[in-house]
């Protein structure tokens, strides 16, 4: 291994592109820096995972050095496979995202440069987050990245855009400040002078204790998720903000909480989350068919594809408790994408929103006909979201499927007829929005500009590859996943598996 | 035959040099000319302090006494010395924003709007008072948390009190509410000064001396359960929750904070708020500390009225000081959760440094604060009422920035000093490992994400809101009043990412716990 210390490069160059961003004079040349420095960013994160050894240590480029002794916290960011993914789906879309917000912030006479200078903030808190490996550090980057997706929220976005991100922002600070007497508590409890994840593991015996610092973390991580019943900012929220930083905070920022459930809820409290599993499971469930059922219902564009998002994010969670490997894997890959489908999503709906000047779905019609390659965007991003076969989330959503039945059967039945509400609302939503005689108001739309055939090119392209192929990432997910079930000590799903196939 | 007392003149020298020039100030108020005052009181008044403030720093180093000075009624130890520091500091950066004349009345005695103050303006006559004013109440601040005995304690009291009184009635602007403010403060404070000299004598009663560890040696012996004691304790109570605010004595904190002048509003809320609450660290650590379990529930049925009644009235608030005064309630309503946190040495210790790091966050923080709300002007002064800030962010982006970074400090959002505050004193509570506190700062953080909601509020309307046409104006600020703002956000980034320095100082200062 090198000691490069490729993690903290990563922040570092992103912070430093924030800074040189929010000094530059000209809006254009900002613009520009800005993706600049997502690039290299991007460049940089993936020269890292080439680097990265899928079967060597669990934890690779670690750093660890002392941030407030007298606290036990310390500056210490590593990667497992895990983690690792995930970073790459934020260096993925941040470049893309700035690419298609070029014109998003101009629209309130508001900063350009202030907007993408939080862009790269949030970068850099994205890494920070998925990167650390103090529970501290953790915690401060969780709250932290709230601060400038709630600016981009409450600046950019749009009519109800200060309610939203009020709500978003109290939601997510009540979450996490009980989440901080956990963090407090773990710390006392396990008595290590420390919050390094590694000395944290297994430090907590008391079966109580457990169950209320499970308790702690988990409410954090639900609102986060969101998991129904505390999704109700999500549509909010993802409505109201502008496209591109819709896309980060359903792509990325909600994989915080799952992500946290995984490393956080089930590894250090195993017991207690083996004791919470039939309520998650069952809350998942229903976030799973609510989500559906309500997306069906939307007028909306951008609050359906929020609805749709809750119920995936019930199948991540339902995947994470079901603490089979299956699940476990099924559900970090879905994380990975559903990141890149809802981007998509939300991308191409934002540029139709751009060119229509509403969101509502009752304001199209027949937009195929002016603009087929809109129309195809939008088609492929909602099979993906659908999980059609062939295209990305298929593939995780069966592994989740097939994971949970190994262990809850009844659930992953009837989690199931979450794929075919999908269909419904997909289907239904493209029917009214795309097919049928074209609206007149929509008669003059223009179809994709070479800008924004860049911005959905990559992540279709993505989507396709990973939905023949998924290998790759799955190869750095697994032996991830099969050391945190390590740890969780499940009276191990493998020989489960094992059995029932053997039959 | 009685042997003289023996005085300890260096570890009382801040103090000395603090009432020193105060009384300086009050000979050049006799004898100097009307013109000269200003140029004489502003560099006394800030050399002053920074003297006694080198040698709180040379006390330090050179080591903390252990027996206390002055035949046992001051106490000079380690946590004496770090309130000192961060009282002197905190009251340097209010006399450079007190330094905006503007802010002061010229004639105080005037009935407002009549011709008689017509004239004070101009012929520009100015109150040059409030320099020795301010000193003897910072000096009072000084004593207050120092004092090692009930008597001494009420004479810091009242000597930090009395000036406070006064200079809150002296806002140039909105003179009503000032003299309301002031006269308020004043019976207020008066009933609250009786009740500590009542539980005084009653203690007295219990202990036969008035001394802190006399009492806490009288406790050693006896069942603690005697009436004395208790209505003791209770009325003591009263007079020190009264001084920072706590619930139910919180009624006069948003009056005086509103009326007074805003410089004075800084000095009040932060040095009043650190010395108050080194003097309550003392008397029931240090006299009442064997007792705890008598005051405990108590104190926590205060601690949480004080957070719930300061986080919820401040989001009805529509003037901006007002809700920065219910701000610093629930503020208090937090520290009173580190006070409850005793237990061994080192858990005392480490509850301690927390209050003590807590203490200098916040009181930067509000310090600067305060200092942006004299920068936001309306035609009449200051800009107070909350409306009136709606678009600020468009206007001046950079003040509001700041603004907004020092509300953030306060609703404890982490990378700025308040959430490592609020950590310090939470983590201390927890350590003590009883239920009944753990419940509390559940308590306590329900209340900091409801408080949040009224800091995001300014936010959202500063940053979300659209301008009015007619919106304030923001004045170009004075050097001194942008050196204030400068090392507030500084101080309050500093803190938020490098807490160790300080953090270090407060477990020193904390480790000999106090003197006895």
């Amino acid at each position: 291994m090198t000691a490069i210390p490729w993690l903290s490069i990563l922040m570092g160059v992103s912070v430093l592109g924030a800074l040189g961003v929010s000094f530059l004079k000209n809006d254009k040349l900002a613009k520009q820096a800005t993706l600049g420095v997502s690039l290299l960013v991007l460049v940089l994160a993936v020269v890292m995972t080439v680097g990265f050894s899928p079967n060597g240590d669990r934890f690779q480029y670690a750093e660890t050095y002392d941030w407030i002794p007298s606290f036990g916290v310390h500056y210490a960011v590593a990667v497992d496979g895990v983690a690792l993914v995930l970073i790459l789906l934020s260096a993925v879309l941040v470049p893309i995202v700035v690419l298609a917000s070029w014109h998003d912030a101009e629209q309130g006479k508001r900063s350009v440069r202030t907007y993408f200078a939080l862009l790269l903030v949030l970068e850099a808190m994205m890494i920070g987050v998925f990167a650390a490996t103090d529970v501290f550090l953790f915690y401060v980057f969780f709250e932290a990245m709230l601060i400038p997706m709630y600016f981009m929220i409450g600046s950019y976005g749009g009519a109800q855009r200060s309610y939203a991100a009020v709500k978003f922002l109290l939601y997510s600070l009540f979450g996490g400040l009980l989440m901080l007497v956990a963090v407090i508590a773990l710390y006392n409890v396990a008595d290590k002078n420390s919050f390094l994840f590694p000395d944290l593991i297994g430090a907590v015996t008391d079966p109580t204790t457990q169950k209320w610092l499970f308790l702690g973390f988990f409410i954090a991580f639900a609102i986060k998720a969101p998991l129904w019943p505390v999704h109700t900012w999500l549509p909010d929220a993802a409505a109201q903000a502008p496209a591109g930083a819709a896309v980060l905070l359903v792509g990325v920022l909600d994989k915080v909480g799952t992500y946290g459930m995984l490393r956080f809820c089930l590894e250090l409290f195993p017991d207690a989350a083996k004791w919470a599993t039939p309520v998650v499971i069952a809350l998942s469930v229903i976030g799973i068919v609510y989500g559906a059922i309500v997306a069906i219902g939307q007028t909306d564009i951008k609050r359906l594809i929020a609805y749709t998002s809750i119920s995936h994010f019930g199948f991540i969670t339902m995947g994470v408790f079901a603490m089979t490997t299956t699940a476990a894997s099924g559900a970090t890959l879905y994380m990975v994408n559903h990141g890149f489908s809802t981007g998509v999503l939300f991308l191409v709906a934002g540029f139709l929103i751009y060119r229509r000047g509403s969101q509502f779905i009752a304001d199209y019609g027949g937009v195929q006909k002016v603009a087929p390659l809109l129309a195809g965007a939008f088609l492929i991003a909602g099979l993906s979201g659908l999980s059609l076969p062939g295209l990305s989330t298929f593939v995780s959503e069966f592994m989740v499927l097939l994971g949970t039945y190994e262990r809850y059967a009844v659930p992953a039945i009837i989690g199931t007829t979450g794929v075919i509400l999908a269909a419904i609302y997909i289907l239904w939503m493209y029917q009214r929005t795309m097919n049928g005689p074209t609206a007149e108001s929509v008669a003059e739309m223009k179809d994709l500009n070479g800008r924004e055939r860049w911005v959905v090119a990559p992540l279709i392209a993505l989507i396709v590859v990973l939905g023949f192929f998924p290998k790759p990432l799955l190869d750095v997910i697994n032996p991830a996943v099969k050391e945190s079930l390590v740890n969780v000590k499940v009276t191990d799903p493998a020989p489960v598996v094992a059995v029932k196939e053997g039959q | 035959m009685i042997t003289a007392p023996t005085i300890e003149y260096f570890a009382l020298a801040p103090l000395l040099i603090i009432f020193g020039a105060a009384i300086i100030g009050v000979l050049v108020e006799a004898f100097a000319p009307r013109y000269l005052r200003r140029a004489i009181h502003v560099p006394l008044t800030l050399l002053s302090l920074v003297g006694a403030f080198a040698l709180v720093i040379l006390q330090t180093v050179r080591g903390v006494p252990t027996t206390p000075a002055a035949m046992g009624s001051v106490a000079v130890d380690g946590p004496t010395l770090f309130i000192w520091g961060t009282i002197l500091v905190l009251s340097f950066v209010s006399i450079l924003l007190i330094n905006d004349e503007e802010q002061f009345v010229p004639s105080a005695a005037a009935v407002p709007g009549s011709a008689e103050e017509e004239k004070a303006i101009s012929e520009g006559a100015a109150h040059t008072e409030v320099y020795p004013l301010a000193l003897f109440a910072i000096g009072g601040m000084l004593l207050f948390p120092a004092s090692n005995d009930l008597l001494i304690m009420f004479v810091a009291l009242e000597v930090m009190s009395l000036p406070l009184y006064l200079l809150c009635g002296l806002a140039r602007r909105r003179r009503l509410l000032s003299q309301e403010a002031s006269v308020k403060y004043f019976l207020l404070g008066a009933f609250s000064s009786a009740f500590f000299l009542y539980g005084t004598a009653l203690l007295y009663g219990f202990a036969g001396t008035v001394d802190l560890y006399g009492i806490s040696r009288a406790l050693a012996t006896a069942g603690g359960t005697e009436t004395l004691l208790l209505v003791g304790t209770a009325m003591l109570g009263v007079g020190l929750l009264f001084k920072i605010g706590a619930a139910p004595f919180q009624a006069w904190k948003p009056d005086v904070y509103q009326g007074a002048p805003t410089p004075i509003t800084a000095l009040m809320a932060s040095g009043t708020l650190v010395a108050a609450f080194g003097a309550v660290l003392r008397v029931f650590w240090v006299a009442l500390g064997n007792d705890s379990w008598n005051w405990q529930p108590i104190m926590w049925g205060v601690a949480a009225l004080t957070m719930v009644v300061g986080s919820i009235l401040a989001i009805t608030q529509t003037d901006i000081k007002r809700m920065l005064a219910y701000s610093s309630i629930a503020h208090a309503g937090f520290l009173l959760v580190g006070v409850m946190a005793v237990g061994d040495k080192g858990q005392n210790a480490l509850a301690l440094s927390g209050l003590l790091f807590y203490l200098v966050t916040y009181g930067i923080t509000t310090v600067g604060a305060f200092a942006v709300v004299t920068l936001v002007r309306d035609p009449g002064g200051e800009a107070w009422h909350l409306s009136r800030w709606a678009g600020l962010g468009k206007r001046s982006p950079k003040l509001a920035g700041l603004f907004a970074f020092f509300l953030l400090a306060f609703a404890g959002i982490p990378l700025t000093s308040g959430f490592f505050g609020k950590y310090a004193v939470f983590r201390s509570a927890v350590a003590l490992g009883e239920g009944w506190l753990t419940g509390l700062v559940v308590l306590a953080v329900v209340a900091s994400a409801a408080a949040a909601f009224f800091y995001v509020r300014v936010i959202v309307l500063m940053f979300f809101s659209d301008p009015s046409a007619d919106g304030p104006t923001v004045v170009t600020p004075s050097w001194a009043t942008s050196a204030v703002v400068g090392f507030s956000a500084f101080a309050t980034v500093a803190l938020g990412v490098f807490p160790q320095p300080v953090l270090d100082l407060a477990e020193k200062a904390a480790k000999s716990l106090f003197v006895q």
